[in-house]
């Protein structure tokens, strides 16, 4: 399609870029982070209204550079949901000021922008400009407290990792473009179909893809960055991190490596399958002894990243549709848990996992949340995670790789342990202070927008099972 | 009228959420809540099964989910083993609610206390009538949950949270079996429904191998060996929890769930076997250790997973009938021992049963009710446990097991001794201490009354042929039983006992300790896994960073020799390579960054081993 007749598809796009230079602007006269925030998720909703909502897939746009389809459109829909969640718990973020508010929100919605543009590319160019930009815009947020240095230090390091990976990723694209003369997707689906295709090259070039796209995903041995980045980042940047990029991350592997070049499956599907198994056990283990909170969600959502993992491994239909769940599961949940860590920061300042005793006692709503939260990501039934690991397993053992489904049901197991010793901390000990800070509206909102979310698709899971098979390339 | 038996959980659930969310209000109030709740429910339960009697049957309440193309109907089932546990835990769990009035009268979280107690009725009456795999399974981790919140319920003792702990993960290993079970069965034969396992077109070894797995899960709610380590320890939750969950109704789930998958078990004898082993095994062993423990709470708590082994050895012989008739008679006669214990040591605040004696003076209720579940549970003619345990011990030799009888009888030997010791040295003889005991108040005499009445009962709902051979039987292990622990503890008081223990010296030493297996739990499993926990963190950590300081110093190193190298060999742009590496190792070793290079490390490696892979395994 030409573009001209492209932009009318390309709407909720232009509308966020042209909030997050309206809301650049407005920062220079209205200093308040609320204001400010109001007016991008107004400009979120907007955009969410003017998704096509149909499953009939319009075609290449821009002269196939994009391609609108449904599951693209489901995992832009996902993008204005992490969006809108972040930025409803920024608002009730303390260290945030209110000077920088401008700048901070055109950062998160430039990062839609192009979170949106990676999910409906449709050649290797792109999809990797589209990364590149999520890239260089999470280094600054991440780096976004100029005066606190663990901040600065997290950016630098993921910075430096970020490039490589990027790099390497780069440099697998080069090869496909030297084995096919192309880099439109669709072009080099239909040669790998009819033409065959040199498979040690291909394949080495894939898995240089995948290194880099393990990157985003944070699947070991890709993940050295997390844990650091995550405890230094600002707390909404940290949920941002590990629901948004990632989510993303998972659409390209789908759309490259189920699609596009599903017919090499078995080149690459063994290593895969080790990436997972690896990613999820290591993962877990090292949460375990983790003292600060958020290092142990980063190493926790490595080990989500590891069973959503699974679902990709198996490929079928029903394994895409699990790591769909997954993803939204996995992204109510993390985003909920990071929402209620910044709760408790405001009150306690600190993030160790020690401080968290009593909270119970003196936060009886925000230790039930959490706790939801975190019996979520255990998988515990009937919430929203134990359906996505259901999913998952269910998906392996359909397809027979029952060493996948044993070692997801050992690691869900052994996760356990961690995510209840939080728990344990909230309930069992006796509070260390009695420090009580008001909780402001937005963020309350968004953990209780996460918390229904999570509870009504876990107990009513069939709307949503239906929406994402609709929706599956 | 079986149409309302979907209600029955609900009201319990209704009493949860009112309790949870206003209890800190309501204060003494949320107890009249609950125990609203389950009298209503008792009273649905007994409705529907008036209506089963009338012919009623299953029913199907609406479309739940569809998952893989195979639709699950929220069903509810009614038949004759659902309609006879629904009685007995809406009974036993209103009389338990009502016995918890009196005996946590002054505990600060009283109300908090009440919501557990009616989220387990509900979640326990739920797992009861589910009809199918996924349905039983969330309630399955609901009463574990429960469980967990309870024996942990007095958390400021550090024994109470651990065992919490300890009882929730060692039950979720046998959970997780049984989820396997529940995924393969559904893949293999595409249903999850209970009706259809009778007849599932699947071959032998996989249907084996999944009723093996569900039985794992079986093993560790019942409190099985080798599971079996939890429950002991969850003695230390309040004594009405252990009546109600850790004796009559959750750790009986189990053997609800063998009974109610029996289908698939006896579809193929080579699961069945293993039923009955575990089953015997579990029995003989924990009927030892309670010969030989002092805690008044712990030798109920073993003599629960020596019940409870019996039952899986009933139903694992094909003693389908004797297996269940126990499961709802020893739910009466355990409820009653266990609140007995508990007014008791109302009154005493011990636990230690030779600190005891005597009592039978001072507390008539309780001291009588004692004696008749004890007489129950030894099962002396015509109280009910001898009703259910002669039924099963005579389908255990007619199915051909004399060896399994052997320790059947055995077990109901050492049953009778362990109990009538406990009642020897409780409520005969002079006190050994200092005690002010009195009878505890009639909000707790009362159920113990009630429960009395049915473990002497309970026995003839269901007609029984006796024989005489079995009648003989019971009469040798109640007369040997009683008359041992009666010589030892009555007549020869301390002196024969300390002298049969110097005799096995050994063996008392083994059975004391509870034949090791915590120890060797801890020494074999939780230690190695806490030590590979911690070695993994501390790579992270420490040796990463040790690994990067070394990197940096042999960069210097590697720096100078190359400078030194192109001194005097190459010279000029050269030179920049050793100066650069060591500046970038100085720089990012003042930003702390050192870090990442090893990281960078860490993932190319990973890179090169895939392609490594690639190249030496794909061609």
């Amino acid at each position: 399609m030409s573009v001209s007749a492209s932009i009318g598809y390309f709407l909720p796009e232009l509308i966020l870029a042209g909030a997050a230079i309206a809301v650049l602007i407005a920062g220079l006269f209205i200093r308040n982070k609320a204001v400010l925030g109001a007016l991008c998720l107004a400009a979120i909703i907007l955009s969410i209204c003017n998704m096509p909502h149909s499953f009939q897939a319009t075609g290449p746009l821009f002269s196939n550079m994009l391609i609108n389809d449904s599951f693209s459109e489901f995992f832009k829909e996902i993008t204005l949901l992490v969006m809108g969640l972040v930025i409803l718990i920024s608002i009730g973020y303390k260290p945030l000021d209110d000077e920088s508010a401008g700048e901070y929100y055109f950062l998160l919605m430039s990062a839609a922008v192009a979170m949106m543009l990676a999910a409906a590319s449709d050649n290797l160019i792109m999809i990797y400009i589209s990364l590149e930009a999520i890239s260089l815009i999470s280094y600054i947020l991440t780096a976004f407290l100029k005066h606190n240095r663990s901040s600065s230090e997290a950016a630098l390091k993921y910075f430096l990792f970020g490039t490589l990976s990027t790099g390497v990723m780069l440099y697998g694209i080069s090869f496909i473009y030297g084995l096919f003369g192309t880099t439109d997707l669709s072009a080099i689906s239909s040669a790998l179909l009819s033409s065959g295709v040199n498979g040690l090259a291909a394949s080495v070039s894939l898995i240089l893809i995948f290194a880099g796209l393990s990157f985003k995903c944070a699947l070991i041995p890709f993940h050295m960055w997390v844990p650091d980045t995550y405890q230094g980042a600002p707390t909404p940047i940290t949920a941002f991190l590990s629901a948004g990029p990632k989510a993303i991350g998972f659409a390209i592997l789908i759309r490259i490596f189920l699609k596009n070049f599903f017919p090499m499956f078995p080149d690459w599907v063994d290593i895969v399958q080790a990436v997972s198994i690896i990613t999820m056990t290591a993962g877990n283990i090292l949460a375990i002894n983790q003292e600060d909170i958020k290092r142990m969600l980063g190493y926790s959502s490595i080990a989500q990243a590891g069973y959503i993992l699974i679902g990709f491994v198996v490929g079928t239909s029903l394994g895409i549709q699990a790591v769909m769940y997954y993803i939204i599961a996995y992204v109510l949940m993390n985003i909920g848990a990071f929402g209620c860590v910044i709760l408790v920061f405001n009150s306690i300042k600190s993030d160790c996992i020690e401080e968290y005793s009593g909270l119970s006692r003196r936060e009886p709503a925000l230790a039930f949340c959490l706790t939801v939260f975190l019996l979520s990501l255990a998988g515990i039934p009937p919430l929203a995670g134990f359906f996505g690991k259901f999913m998952v397993f269910a998906a392996a053992i359909q397809s027979k790789y029952y060493m996948l489904a044993i070692a997801g049901v050992i690691n869900s197991v052994l996760a356990v342990f961690y995510y209840v010793k939080v728990i344990k901390f909230m309930y069992l000990n006796d509070p260390r202070t009695s420090v009580k800070e008001p909780k402001p509206f937005p963020a309350k909102l968004a953990i209780i927008i996460a918390l229904i979310g999570i509870l009504v698709i876990g107990l009513f899971p069939v709307p949503f099972i239906n929406w994402i098979g609709n929706s599956l390339l | 009228m079986v149409k309302y038996a979907h209600l029955i959980p609900l009201f319990p659930f209704i009493a949860f959420a009112i309790n949870i969310l206003f209890g800190r209000r309501l204060k003494k109030a949320s107890a009249v809540i609950s125990i609203t709740a389950s009298t209503i429910s008792l009273a649905i339960a007994a409705v529907t099964y008036a209506g089963f009697l009338k012919g009623g049957g299953s029913y199907a309440v609406g479309r739940w989910l569809s998952f893989g193309g195979i639709p699950l109907d929220f069903g509810v089932t009614v038949d004759g083993l659902s309609c006879m546990m629904l009685m007995v835990v809406t009974i036993v769990g209103t009389l338990i609610q009502v016995y918890s009035v009196g005996y946590m009268h002054d505990d600060k979280r009283f109300s908090r206390f009440f919501a557990y107690l009616s989220l387990f009725m509900g979640s326990m009456l739920g797992l009861l009538l589910s009809d199918n795999f996924v349905m039983l399974y969330i309630f399955w981790e609901g009463v574990g949950l429960c469980s967990y919140l309870l024996i942990s319920f007095w958390f400021e003792r550090p024994a109470a949270a651990k065992a919490g702990m300890k009882a929730f993960i060692t039950t979720r290993i046998g959970d997780t079996g049984l989820l396997i079970g529940i995924l393969l069965l559904f893949f293999s034969a595409k249903t999850l429904y209970f009706r259809d396992l009778g007849h599932l077109g699947i071959n032998d070894a996989l249907l084996t191998v999944i009723a093996l797995l569900i039985f794992c899960g079986a093993v560790g709610k019942s409190a099985q060996f080798p599971l079996h380590v939890w429950l002991p320890d969850a003695m230390e939750g309040p004594t009405p929890v252990s009546a109600l969950i850790h004796a009559a109704t959750m750790v009986a789930a189990g053997v609800y769930l063998v009974a109610r998958t029996y289908g698939l078990f006896i579809a193929h004898h080579g699961a069945l076997i293993w039923v009955a082993y575990i089953g015997a095994i579990t029995a003989l062993m924990a009927a030892t250790i309670a010969t030989v423990n002092n805690d008044i709470k712990r030798i109920l708590a073993y003599s629960t997973i020596s019940q409870l082994g019996l039952m899986m050895l009933a139903l694992g012989v094909g003693g389908y009938e004797g297996g269940t008739f126990h499961l709802m008679t020893h739910a009466f006669f355990k409820a009653l021992l266990f609140l007995c214990a508990g007014s008791v040591i109302h009154a005493v605040h011990t636990q230690d049963i030779f600190k005891m004696g005597g009592l039978l003076g001072k507390m008539k209720v309780t001291g009588w009710t004692f004696i008749i579940g004890s007489l129950a549970i030894a099962g002396v003619p015509p109280l009910s446990g001898f009703w259910s345990k002669d039924e099963m011990l005579s389908e255990i030799l007619r199915e051909g097991h004399p060896f399994l009888f052997a320790i059947a009888v055995i077990t109901s030997l050492l049953t009778a001794f362990y109990m009538f010791r406990l009642i020897f040295v409780v409520l005969f003889g002079k006190p050994r201490s200092e005690l002010h005991a009195h009878e505890s108040p009639a909000v707790m005499t009362i159920p113990l009354a009630v429960l009395a009445v049915f473990s002497v009962f309970a026995g003839f709902f269901k007609p029984v042929k006796v024989e005489y051979f079995m009648l003989g039987v019971s009469m040798f292990i109640v007369i040997g039983g009683i008359g041992t622990a009666y010589v030892f503890y009555i007549l020869g008081n301390k002196v024969l006992p300390a002298s049969v223990r110097s005799k096995f010296s050994f063996l008392y030493k083994i059975i004391l300790n509870k034949y090791y297996i915590d120890e060797i739990y801890e020494a074999a499993l939780i230690r190695p896994c806490m030590s590979l926990a911690k070695f993994a963190a501390s790579f992270d950590l420490r040796f990463v960073d040790g690994a990067v300081n070394l990197t940096a110093y042999l960069s210097m190193i590697a720096g100078r020799i190359q400078s030194w190298f192109d001194k005097y060999i190459v010279d000029g742009a050269v030179n920049m390579v050793a100066n650069i590496t060591w500046l970038c190792s100085a720089v990012f070793r003042r930003l702390q960054t050192g870090f990442i290079q090893n990281y960078i490390l860490i993932a190319f490696l990973g890179l090169a081993i895939m392609i490594l892979i690639k190249l030496i395994g794909g061609y």
